[in-house]
């Protein structure tokens, strides 16, 4: 257990200093002490201390909680599925949420809705969620029935290619504004999150956290399969709807609000599952939230300091732990 | 009367597997389901251990009525090992037996000291105690079948079901782990029932054996059985038929 208590402390230390760094990295480089004055009221440049507390802050934030919660959903998505490949991306879950900001992003202006900006989050979030939820209903209906893995995965890619289309028949039919919009979302940026949709952001997460924390002995209970699970007391109705809701709250708000981030749901709990040889949810349920948090904060800051959208950082750092999982793990579940 | 059966029907689909049958299985004792493939040996455990629907009639647990218990009294009452091939890498065995003290801990699990302990004696009653620390994703058949059991046994229920735990054995681990059950049911005082397909095992190292004669279930003490005439209706095709003699099939 010490060895985990290790881990975690330089886990937690390693995020810590990426998210300072992520506050003194961009397009203006600030110093450390500057950094270490803005955010606890000291002496301060005022430039300095507007773009760190108005800006930076806000988007390191976003970082973490994205973070953390595409990994937590991502491990809850792998376990219930007893997939190692499955995550909320791979699964047509982030899928389902850019269908409905999509329609609603492209559709609305069509219908002449356009509002306040809080109204807008508020639509976006709602939009995501429902299109999520859609999507993770069909993929758990039918994996009820049918139990191959790999039927549930491309169930998933087909959803994905479906959502593309339809996405670029609302694309053709839409104005330049409301497209470009779109586009941008679509391109996954942590920047957009302002200080009124984190209000909406920080609370739907935490809330879908504490979900996925809820359902750490029932994760456990699974590793041995449905049927072990009910016999050792699982209620399985029960356990189902608390990850679906968790799931929902966690990829849709943040695809709502980060757009499609890729592959860190998938990616992160196997690097936990390495970092800590451990398949107990007690031990990587944190580790992941903290593995993808840290994770999502570097790939910001390549992210910033390439100029370039995060999705395709995400896309690069992903894939080769995807291959990996496929080439060598296959004894996960 | 650890295990009643109530006048149950049982089907799968539209078939109809077992019909208007009623047994009971008591405490203390070691019964083998027999049957041909596909005649519903894994329906009826299932519909035993509460997770497969029961068309008619009722199943009673140590005196309770199977519908009447919450999953968690469930838990504590029957305990199923099943077919579920579970090679979780990064598992201990000693972690995957602890799973079955889940009906008794707290809401993230937290093992106590007397869960550690029921842990540390379910492996040794299984012979496992050297394994506690090695992952199952290294372990052969037998290895994993014994510890599937210690974690039944960490469960603490009075009845506990198997679903072929002898398939995939070879010989000796088929009579190693027909003589483990045999002597948990004796000294334990479990109340054990498990399907197979080894006939010399059932009717030698088992007290009860019961038969399924579709749509009907035979239940009769091992010798019994022998002499009853079932067994050669049944096992009888047109290469081998059963011999009761020896008590085992042979060629014509």
């Amino acid at each position: 257990m010490s060895r985990h208590a290790l881990l975690f402390t330089l886990l937690v230390l390693l995020t810590a200093a990426l998210f300072i760094g992520d506050l003194a990295v961009g397009s203006v480089d600030i110093p450390l002490p500057e950094v270490w004055n803005a955010l606890c009221g000291g002496d301060c440049d005022p430039t300095y201390r507007t773009i760190i507390l108005k800006i930076r802050l806000l988007k390191a934030l976003t970082a973490l909680l994205a973070g953390s919660a595409l990994a937590a959903s991502g491990l809850e998505m792998q376990t219930l599925f007893r997939n190692p490949l499955a995550g909320p991306y791979v699964l047509g879950i982030s899928s389902g949420a850019s269908l409905g900001v999509a329609l609603f992003l492209l559709g609305a202006p069509l219908l002449g809705v356009a509002g306040h900006s809080f109204v807008q989050s508020l639509g976006i979030a709602g939009a995501a969620w429902v299109g999520s939820a859609l999507v993770l209903a069909i993929v758990m209906a039918v994996s009820r029935r049918i139990k191959d893995i790999m039927v549930i995965l491309i169930l998933g890619m087909m959803f994905s290619s479906g959502v593309s289309s339809v996405v670029e028949i609302l694309q053709y039919l839409s104005n330049e504004a409301a497209l470009k919009s779109f586009v941008i979302w679509s391109m996954g940026s942590l920047g957009d999150v302002t200080g009124s949709r984190l209000l909406l952001m920080l609370p739907s997460v935490a809330a879908g956290l504490v979900l996925a924390i809820a359902v750490i002995k029932p994760l456990n209970l699974l590793l041995l399969g449905e049927n072990y699970a009910r016999t050792m007391g699982l209620n399985i109705q029960r356990t189902r709807t608390l990850i679906f809701l968790s799931t929902v709250l966690l990829a849709g708000t943040v695809t709502a609000f980060c757009g499609p981030v890729g592959f860190i749901g998938l990616a992160v709990p196997h690097l936990a599952r390495m970092i800590f040889s451990a398949a107990d949810h007690r031990i990587l349920m944190p580790a992941s939230m903290l593995v993808g948090a840290a994770l999502l904060l570097v790939c910001d800051l390549l992210a910033k300091t390439l100029a370039l959208p995060i999705n395709t950082i995400t896309a690069l750092m992903g894939i080769p732990v995807v291959i990996f999982v496929v080439i060598r793990n296959r004894n996960i579940f | 009367m650890s295990i009643r059966l109530d006048h149950i029907s049982l089907a799968y689909g539209t078939r109809t597997l077992l019909s208007d049958v009623s047994a009971t299985f008591t405490q203390g004792s070691l019964t083998a389901l027999i049957g041909r493939n596909g005649t519903g040996k894994s329906t009826l455990l299932r519909a035993i251990a509460g997770l497969g629907p029961i068309a008619s009639g009722g199943v009673e647990l140590c005196r309770r009525s199977l519908t009447e218990l919450t999953p968690q009294q469930r838990a504590a009452t029957v305990s199923f090992v099943t077919t579920d091939k579970v090679r979780i890498a990064n598992l201990a065995c000693e972690d995957v037996v602890a799973l079955g003290r889940a009906p008794y801990t707290n809401w993230i699990g937290r093992l106590q000291e007397e869960d550690r302990k029921i842990v540390e004696h379910s492996l040794r009653l299984v012979g496992m105690s050297d394994f506690a620390r090695k992952t199952m994703d290294r372990m052969s058949d037998g290895e994993c079948q014994r510890v599937m059991i210690a974690r039944a046994l960490a469960q603490n229920t009075p009845v506990i079901l198997l679903d072929e735990p002898t398939a995939f054995l070879d010989l000796p681990n088929r009579y190693e782990l027909a003589t483990l059950l045999q002597r948990l049911a004796r000294d334990e005082g479990k109340c054990i029932l498990f399907s197979t397909h080894d006939l010399d095992i059932a009717l030698t190292l088992c007290d009860v054996v019961t038969l399924i004669d579709t749509p009907q279930l035979h239940t009769l003490p091992a010798d019994e059985m022998v002499q009853s005439g079932y067994l050669e209706r049944l096992f009888s095709g047109k290469s081998a038929c059963f011999d009761p003699e020896t008590r085992s099939v042979r060629l014509r």
